[in-house]
């Protein structure tokens, strides 16, 4: 029973359902797990030790009454910016370091509908930006491959439990390559679904025409099973599709037989890792060996994702992150005198340098004499970015390219560079911008035992076929069964 | 492109930032640096490019006008940094 920890949601569920194992039992397994590695990972901000086990016990009891629902009693975390009821929801920020939502957000409810557990919150930059775990007011999670490193970010933190089996799955958000950066430098599996298909109801704004919710797991069936719980219509977000759910598991070992596979030019790129290029490479070489045809393409328009990436996400923050002003919720300075200072003065002590940083930017960006010249502008080059990936997906049914230009990089080694930072997401942000699903799985390992990760896009709504393309891989070269090595 | 101080100045006001003197002068640097390469658009066409402010295509959506589900205000309240009697405390606004 000590490997409890490293099942898959699905292996861990099918062993409560023969009754081999109880969710008590794991939620103990995993609460001694955290106690013993947490600290060193810092993976988590808050562990609801008691809530976990309460709904443990309520699990088995739903169980015992013949329920079987398809999370009965599997424990997971959530990155600390969606809302859980009763629960501390900070966002990374010491501007939300004691809000307690009174409510869960969307994604949360339908994990709780599905019988899900809920071990605690997890590490993140603050508000989501960043992309090195870094900017967290509570210090950054460690990639447990090296604790030296850096997990990713910003769900650096749900990336960091999944991959040291400090929980069964985890929930992240992807912006401009949250869910996806992080999850291939920690050698899991991370799925940023359509923009659209998860509610962002519950989950504190980033960007908004931008965030999306989706699974981070330690395999691809795991991915599936979640897309498929948080999925669907909610009255609640006008953004949220009402486009029918796909079935993201009943073809899932299909394998890639007659699929063509795009690989873009411009995903190759001077600078990158020369073994993450092949560790890449060497998947898309495998996905022709099993009946793929490999097509080249070009998506002309890459290099201005980062750039007009920079430009509307910041401009949509400093509009979203305009309501902490220390009235309703969060952090107040009380020392402050007056409303107007007590504004500015709370603002500056609750944020970060980061979020400080992209406030100004957003706020200069849309600022009069500014806004044609970079907002509007940088609209127009989101329209170019999306229309190449409509031309490519005439031709292919997925692309296949790196998630990341380099494995998990060190500690500090970047924070004093913020230009050098925002690359990070270079192979990451076109999607977000398109709106289209991308999920990454690990493809192996570089010389130095770090996990790279091969990024997977789909057009709108083709999140099945994403997912079965890296099912194909993961059969091929999974890392399933390698673990790192967090215990001693 | 370089950001004078008093831009920098200009639009932490606007933000309702209160920046330090240190963090005014590594913002100005950063920020001009990150501008410089944002201007990298500028080397693209877009002329007869209609703006994206979505990925859907989705217009309005409506609700009939009906009364909801209420949140308890208490809870709701509870999260705020001064209250008294169901208000919100703030500080002086008014002089006088």
């Amino acid at each position: 029973m000590n490997d409890i920890c490293s099942w898959t949601i699905h292996e861990l569920v099918a062993a409560m359902e023969k009754g081999q194992v109880t969710s008590k039992e794991a939620v103990e397994a995993y609460l001694g797990r955290i106690a013993k590695v947490g600290p060193k990972l810092n993976a988590y901000i808050t562990v609801d030790e008691e809530g976990a086990r309460k709904a443990a016990v309520e699990a088995d009891k739903r169980r015992a009454a013949g329920e079987a629902t398809p999370l009965l009693g599997a424990p997971l975390a959530i990155k600390d910016l969606l809302a859980t009821e009763g629960l501390r929801t900070t966002c990374g920020s010491k501007i939300l370091d004691n809000f307690v939502p009174p409510y869960d957000s969307f994604a949360v409810a339908r994990l709780k509908q599905a019988g899900a557990v809920i071990l605690g919150k997890t590490n993140m930059d603050e508000f989501a930006m960043g992309s090195s775990n870094e900017t967290s007011h509570y210090g950054p999670a460690r990639n447990p491959w090296n604790t030296s490193k850096i997990p990713g970010g910003s769900s650096g933190g749900s990336a960091v439990a999944v991959a040291a089996d400090l929980c069964a799955g985890a929930l992240g958000s992807d912006t401009g390559g949250s869910i996806r950066q992080p999850a291939s430098l920690c050698g899991i599996v991370g799925l940023k679904p359509t923009y659209g298909r998860v509610s962002r109801f519950g989950l504190v704004a980033f960007a908004s025409s931008l965030d999306q919710i989706g699974p981070m797991t330690k395999d691809i069936r795991d991915a599936a099973i979640l897309t498929s719980v948080i999925s669907g219509h909610d009255p609640m977000d006008s953004t949220c599709s009402s486009e029918p759910l796909g079935d993201y598991l009943s073809g899932l070992e299909d394998g890639v037989e007659g699929m063509v596979v795009g690989v873009p030019d411009e995903y190759f790129i001077e600078g990158m890792d020369p073994e993450v290029e092949q560790k890449v490479r060497e998947a898309i070489n495998i996905l022709e060996q099993k009946g793929a045809t490999v097509r080249r393409i070009s998506l002309p328009h890459t290099k201005y994702a980062v750039p007009t990436y920079y430009v509307i996400a910041p401009a949509e923050a400093s509009s979203n992150l305009a309501r902490y002003d220390g009235v309703k919720y969060g952090y107040r300075d009380m020392e402050a005198e007056g409303l107007s200072s007590m504004y500015c003065s709370t603002r500056n002590k609750g944020f970060g340098s980061e979020v400080k940083r992209r406030i100004m930017l957003g706020t200069y960006a849309l600022s009069a004499g500014y806004y044609d010249a970079y907002y509007l502008k940088a609209l127009k080059a989101r329209t170019l970015i999306k229309r190449d990936f409509q031309e490519a997906f005439k031709d292919v049914s997925v692309i296949v390219a790196p998630t990341a230009p380099a494995a998990a990089f060190g500690l500090g080694e970047r924070v004093d560079d913020p230009l050098k930072m925002y690359l990070s997401d270079i192979f990451t942000i076109s999607a977000n911008l398109a709106g289209i699903p991308g999920v990454s799985v690990p493809c192996g390992f570089t010389t130095g035992g770090e996990p790279v990760g091969l990024q997977i896009l789909g057009s709108y709504f083709q999140e099945a076929s994403t997912l079965r393309v890296a099912r194909a891989v993961e059969r091929e070269i999974g890392i399933t069964t390698v673990k790192p090595r967090v215990d001693n | 492109m370089k950001l004078t101080e008093n831009e920098v100045r200009y639009v932490a006001a606007l933000a309702r930032l209160e920046l330090s003197p240190e963090e005014q002068r590594m913002f100005g640097g950063q920020l001009s640096q990150v501008l410089d390469y944002i201007n990298t658009l500028n080397e693209l066409d877009t002329s007869d490019v209609e703006p994206m402010s979505h990925a859907l295509n989705i217009t309005n959506v409506f609700r009939d006008d009906v009364e909801m589900e209420k949140f308890p205000r208490k809870a709701w309240q509870a999260n705020a940094p001064s209250q008294d009697s169901g208000h919100f405390r703030v500080p002086k606004i008014i002089e006088g």
